[in-house]
C-alpha cells in the first residue's frame, strides 16, 4: 500500500506538468497527434526511470558538491541510448519528435526526481516514483494530444474522424498548444475549489 | 551578400521562428521568471549571453572534436557539459569582474543550464548544417545572438502584459498560471503573422 502511493502521487497529486508546472517544452511541442504524444511520453519514462535507479545506486558515494554534473551526465546517457534506439528501429517518430528527444536532458521532470527522490531512496522506492511520474506526464500528454488532434487535424491516431469537415488549424499550431493548456489547468484549478467547497 | 544572409538569419530566428512562441522552446523560464519586468529583463540578457557563448563553443567543439573523431553521436552529452560548464565560468567571471553586473544577473544564471531553449539553439545549429559550410562559425553566432533577442522579446512582452494582469478582475479560477497560458497563446497568435513574411 505503501509502494502503491509512490505511484499514484505523480498522477495528481504531484503530477509534474498540472500541479509542479515543470517540462513544459515537450509538452506543449510534442502533443500535435496522439501516438507523438505516446512515443515521447515513454521515451521520458525510460530515461526517468533509468536514471533514477543509477542514481539511487551511487546515491552514497558521489560527493554533494558535484552531484549535479554527475546526474546530468548519466541523464545524457540514457537519452543517447533512446535516440540512437528510435533512430534505428523507429526512424518516422525520430523524425516527428526531432530535435525534442536530445531536448529530454534539460526535461526538468528528470533531473528534478533524481535531485529531489532518487539521490534519497531505495533503488525500488526510486523505480516506482519514476514510473508515477511518468505515468503523470504521459496522461497529461495523452488528454493535450487527444483535444489537439481531434480538434486541428481531426484525426486520431491518424485515422481521419469526420470525413469532409474542416479542421480548426490553429489548435495543431503553437497557439492552440497554449490554450489547450490553460484551459486544462483553469479546469483543474476549478475542480479542485469545488472539492474544498 | 553574407551580410544579407546573416540578416536573413537574425529576423527569421527573432521574428519568424520565435523560439519561445512559435517553436516551444524556454518554456519554463518564460512562464517562471515573466511576472516582474525587471526579473524579465536580467533573465533575457543574461540568456543573450549564454545562448551567443554556447552557440559558439558548441560549434567549435562539434566541428574540430566531434566529427574528425567520429563520434558525432555523443553530441547531446558534449553539448549540455559544454553549457553547463560554460554557465559556471560565466558566473564566476561576472562574479569577479563585475559584482554589479553579478548582483543583477546573478540568481538567473543557475537557471539557465536547464533552460532548454539553451541547448535548443545549439543543437539546431548543427542540424541547419552550418558546420560544414564556409562561414558557418559567424552564422552560429548569428543565430544564437538572434534566438537570444527572440527569447528577451517575448519574455518581456509576457511580463509587462502579466504585471497589469495581476490587477485584472478575472475568475478566480483562472487566475496565475491558466490566464498566462492563454495570454501566451495570443502572443502566438501575433508571432504568426511573420510566418507570412518573405525576405
Amino acid at each position: 500500500m505503501d509502494y502503491l502511493k509512490e505511484v499514484i502521487k505523480g498522477l495528481w497529486e504531484r503530477n509534474p506538468i498540472l500541479v509542479l508546472g515543470i517540462g513544459l517544452c515537450p509538452t506543449l511541442a510534442v502533443t500535435t497527434s496522439v501516438s507523438n504524444a505516446l512515443w515521447m511520453a515513454l521515451a521520458t519514462t525510460f530515461v526517468l526511470i533509468c536514471s533514477n535507479v543509477l542514481v539511487s545506486v551511487i546515491r552514497n558515494i558521489v560527493p554533494s558538491h558535484i552531484r549535479i554534473p554527475i546526474f546530468i551526465t548519466i541523464i545524457a546517457s540514457f537519452v543517447i541510448i533512446v535516440e540512437l534506439t528510435l533512430k534505428a528501429f523507429q526512424p518516422d517518430v525520430y523524425q516527428a519528435l526531432g530535435i525534442f528527444i536530445p531536448l529530454i536532458v534539460v526535461n526538468c521532470i528528470i533531473l528534478g526526481r533524481a535531485e529531489e527522490f532518487a539521490s534519497r531512496n531505495s533503488i525500488f522506492r526510486s523505480i516506482l516514483d519514476g514510473l508515477g511520474m511518468g505515468l503523470g506526464f504521459g496522461g497529461t500528454l495523452f488528454i493535450l494530444a487527444f483535444f489537439r488532434e481531434t480538434l486541428g487535424a481531426n484525426k486520431l491516431f491518424g485515422y481521419t474522424l469526420i470525413p469532409g469537415m474542416k479542421p480548426a488549424t490553429i489548435m495543431i499550431i503553437a497557439p492552440g498548444a497554449f490554450f489547450t493548456l490553460g484551459l486544462m489547468l483553469w479546469a483543474m484549478n476549478a475542480l479542485k475549489s469545488r472539492k474544498r467547497g | 551578400m553574407e551580410i544579407k544572409v546573416l540578416f536573413v538569419i537574425l529576423i527569421s530566428t527573432i521574428l519568424i521562428n520565435n523560439y519561445v512562441l512559435s517553436q516551444m522552446l524556454g518554456l519554463c523560464p518564460f512562464l517562471g521568471v515573466s511576472k516582474k519586468m525587471d526579473s524579465a529583463l536580467g533573465m533575457g540578457l543574461a540568456v543573450i549571453f549564454v545562448m551567443t557563448m554556447a552557440s559558439f563553443f558548441t560549434f567549435l567543439i562539434y566541428k574540430y572534436l566531434l566529427i574528425p573523431w567520429h563520434v558525432t553521436y555523443l553530441r547531446t552529452i558534449a553539448f549540455i557539459l559544454v553549457i553547463a560548464s560554460l554557465v559556471q565560468l560565466v558566473e564566476m567571471t561576472i562574479e569577479k569582474i563585475s559584482p554589479t553586473l553579478y548582483q543583477a544577473l546573478g540568481i538567473f544564471l543557475p537557471l539557465i543550464t536547464t533552460n532548454c531553449a539553451v541547448l535548443g539553439v545549439a543543437v539546431l545549429n548543427i542540424e541547419t548544417g552550418f558546420a560544414t559550410k564556409d562561414l558557418g562559425m559567424v552564422m552560429t553566432v548569428v543565430q544564437g545572438f538572434g534566438a537570444g533577442i527572440g527569447f528577451t522579446i517575448a519574455l518581456l512582452l509576457m511580463a509587462g502584459i502579466r504585471e497589469r494582469l495581476e490587477l485584472a478582475d478575472i475568475p478566480g479560477n483562472l487566475k496565475g498560471m491558466p490566464i498566462s497560458f492563454i495570454t501566451a497563446g495570443l502572443l502566438a497568435i501575433a508571432f504568426l503573422g511573420f510566418s507570412g513574411m518573405k525576405i
